[in-house]
């Protein structure tokens, strides 16, 4: 147990610091602002992709992505990622990013060297951005279940079916998508994973406006899509193998720990800056008992996860610590925005721009969104099975039936 | 940065579990439980060979020198198997505070002799975690008077430490207290009233600011509690998903029912994290002293939290035989429902929490 960080990583993190100090006036801003439309781009990089060029020189995105795709080429490791995180997020400026966290890493680790230069570069610098054709109206949380069709015709596949929750799917220039071309086999069996792009004719793109009144969502229906053959990332059949790859990939992002931390100040301040009957909230016991006890999971999720960070350094597997991350860390932020709103009372309630409303309908909007992500990205439940069977070692369900119906 | 145990905290813990495994048994805590005993001579006297009672204990003084972490490792094992023996008064707040607060001499006539397991030191410091029926104890140089409840480990106790009103720190000796023993839920823990009528005292006043010393103490009180918790849940947890993988229903292992695998997952998910907030405040008291209070209280009153959640669940999941005496399940139960209450409810723990971070 030492918590302190050797010389090498002091002096990263200095180093870091001093870059950020220098250079932050040309980053575009800690949140990302909403993409330009597909049509709307232009030949000349923007200013987010020369903040994405800036940080990949200096070794503060793309870190481990190899030179000749496009990265700097650093060995992985974990702590100095947990570095760069933190430093970006105190200093609210805006991080860059490695492509697509989901689908570079596939193509990296299963795609052909041809896909590979043909793909992670643009992604990398941030010109060629994706959306996943995962989610089926008909499979959710089964999702091997899915019944998208891809049919070989001549030298193409010709794509007929619905996706459904595809994020950014207005925005991005690229899908990677799961499709069922052996309809056939076994389910798990007869899927393959394509990439294209959204400009191909016969895909169409409807917004599906949520419980938070945004279309952060999509439904994207094709009709006879062509997708030339070699656009397959591993072989006919294994796609839900590539998938499972991707999925791995982005389970690592929800439930991150310091977003509760963040948020825990967020409403520590909010408790003490606002008042009911003239008096600070932070005065009434009740709702500053259960800020504390928020406080106590926030704390021992941290820990955890400075737990699973070591872990990961060690390259050992962490295990049950890391298995809980996107059950614990969803749940934590969505009663962390309850309380926020509870704090608020009636103000908690206001909306859409109204008068009074504070800090622009942030905790509203989270409150509602953090329900989504409880859902998403595999749902508690799911999360729960995938406890109680891989970390816990508990049978199964017996199954009903193997084959898609 | 390295947030892990070392090789020699995984030995340790080990080796304490390996030994309570082997005569700690159920059937033992069962047979001491029936006989109202806590303080099983073999169970400890094995514990002493390994120098568990003076594993704070600087090395000078015939201890072990190792660090609150260390403890909260023990006691995880020793709630681990609901062991009947002392430790938290005994082994870590008393020998902590004669550190802290203590003279030279007092050091000399009292530390060697607790660490060696020759004497039992019990603990009162109720006057300052919600008192309730005390008579508040009142001190004037070497002399106290009134009366202290839920004072811990005092079976069999030769000397007692005993926190006054006014935050002073004494040591009485056996022979001066009259105890009183309190019977809770948990047979395996010694509770009792300690009753002082003008009691000479070895009053620990070498240090500027006994108060500081007090808070200080019981934290690292606070901190083992909830690692006994954690073991004690850890237990339970581990029982149910044995037994859920193991019992048949409807020609199925029930833990293959949903309802009952996610009440295991849900347990899991909620205790994991526990493990990690107990050594980091376990590590705060020696090495991060800006954290130190607040990280104790937090552990205390999260492990309080969580272990009742996984008592109760742990205990459905093994259906009508979980509230059986024969399973003994109830043994942890009780601990754990002890430990909630014992060194500071968790609401009076939070608001002390919310004192520290200058909310109120």
């Amino acid at each position: 147990m030492d918590l302190e960080y050797s010389s090498e990583y002091q002096t990263f993190r200095d180093d870091l610091r001093e870059f950020l100090a220098e250079h932050k006036h040309l980053s575009p801003g800690a949140v990302a602002p909403r993409p330009a439309g597909r049509e709307e781009k232009k030949d000349e990089p923007n200013p987010a992709q020369r903040w994405q060029q800036l940080l990949i020189e200096h070794g503060y995105a793309a870190r481990t992505i190899p030179r000749e795709y496009g990265g700097f080429g650093a060995e992985p490791d974990p702590l100095k990622n947990h570095i760069i995180a933190e430093e970006f997020a105190k200093a609210r400026v805006r991080p860059g990013h490695s492509g697509d966290n989901r689908l570079v890493p596939t193509v990296l680790e299963l795609g052909t060297e041809e896909q590979k230069r043909w793909l992670v570069p643009p992604s990398v610098r941030g010109e060629m951005t994706w959306c996943q054709g995962y989610s089926e109206p008909g499979s959710g949380s089964d999702l091997a279940s899915l019944s998208t069709r891809a049919e070989v015709d001549g030298d193409d596949f010709v794509i007929n079916g619905q996706k459904i929750w595809t994020s950014g799917a207005q925005y991005a220039d690229m899908m990677f998508c799961l499709v069922r071309t052996e309809p056939d086999a076994p389910k798990h069996q007869g899927i393959s994973y394509l990439v294209f792009s959204m400009d191909t004719p016969g895909i169409e793109v409807r917004p599906l406006v949520t419980m938070t009144g945004e279309a952060t969502f999509n439904e994207v229906f094709f009709t006879d899509t062509r997708v030339p053959k070699n656009q397959i990332i591993g072989k006919r059949g294994e796609g839900w193998f590539v998938a499972n790859n991707t999925l791995k990939h982005e389970r690592q992002g929800l439930g991150d720990p310091h977003q509760a931390e963040n948020r825990f100040h967020e409403i520590e301040a909010l408790l003490q800056n606002e008042n009911v009957d003239g008096e600070p909230i932070m005065s009434n016991p009740a709702h500053r008992d259960r800020l504390l006890q928020l406080q106590g999971r926030m704390l021992a999720m941290k820990y955890n996860g400075m737990r699973v960070l070591t872990a990961q350094r060690k390259h050992e597997e962490p295990g049950l610590p890391r298995w809980i991350i996107k059950l614990q860390g969803c749940e934590l932020n969505h009663q962390m925005a309850a309380m926020a709103i509870d704090a608020l009372g009636e103000l908690g309630t206001l909306y859409h721009r109204s008068d009074h409303i504070r800090a622009g309908g942030m905790w509203q909007q989270r409150f509602m969104m953090d329900l989504g992500l409880i859902i998403g990205g595999g749902t508690a439940q799911i999360q729960k099975n995938m406890i109680g069977e891989r970390a816990l070692g508990l049978p199964k369900e017996p199954k009903i039936e193997d084959k898609p119906a | 940065m390295d947030f892990a145990l070392n090789e020699e905290q995984q030995f340790l813990q080990q080796t304490v579990k390996d030994l309570l495994n082997d005569q700690c048994s159920l059937e033992v805590v069962r047979t001491d439980a029936a006989e109202n005993q806590t303080k099983n001579a073999s169970v400890y006297d094995a514990l002493i060979q390994l120098g568990i009672p003076g594993t704070l204990i600087g090395e000078n003084y015939g201890g072990v020198g190792l660090r609150l972490l260390d403890a909260a490792l023990i006691a995880e094992a020793l709630g681990g198997s609901v062991a009947t023996v002392p430790f938290i008064g005994s082994s870590v707040v008393a020998p902590l505070a004669i550190e802290l607060a203590g003279s030279d001499e007092q050091k000399d006539t009292w530390l060697p002799r607790l660490a060696s397991g020759e004497i039992i030191c019990g603990v009162a410091v109720g006057d300052h975690i919600g008192a309730r029926d005390n008579k508040p104890i009142s001190s004037t140089g070497a002399i106290v008077s009134g009366s202290a409840m839920f004072a811990i480990d005092v079976q069999d106790a030769d000397l007692f430490l005993v926190a006054a009103a006014n935050g002073e720190l004494h040591l009485v000796e056996a022979s001066d207290v009259e105890v009183k023993r309190l019977y809770t839920i948990d047979k395996t823990r010694s509770v009792g009233e300690l009753l002082f009528e003008n009691a000479r005292s070895d009053n620990l006043a070498s240090t500027s600011d006994q108060e500081a010393t007090l808070a200080k103490v019981i934290g690292a009180g606070r901190v083992v509690v909830a690692a006994d918790t954690l073991g004690a849940a850890q237990t339970m947890l581990d029982k149910a998903v044995a037994y859920a993988g193991e019992r048949q229903q409807f020609k199925r292992v029930i833990g293959s029912f949903q309802a009952v695998k996610h009440m295991c997952a849900e347990m899991a998910a909620e205790l994991e994290p526990c493990r990690s907030l107990v050594w980091y405040a376990a590590h705060a008291f020696d090495a991060i002293p800006e954290d130190a209070r607040l990280t104790a209280c937090h552990a205390k009153a999260h492990l309080a939290e969580v272990g009742r959640f996984v008592a109760r669940k742990a205990t459905e999941v093994h259906g009508g035989m979980g509230f059986t005496d024969l399973l003994g399940l109830h043994y942890w139960f009780k601990r754990i429902e002890l430990n909630r209450q014992l060194m500071g409810t968790p609401e009076f723990v939070r608001n002390e929490a919310a004192k520290v971070q200058g909310w109120i």
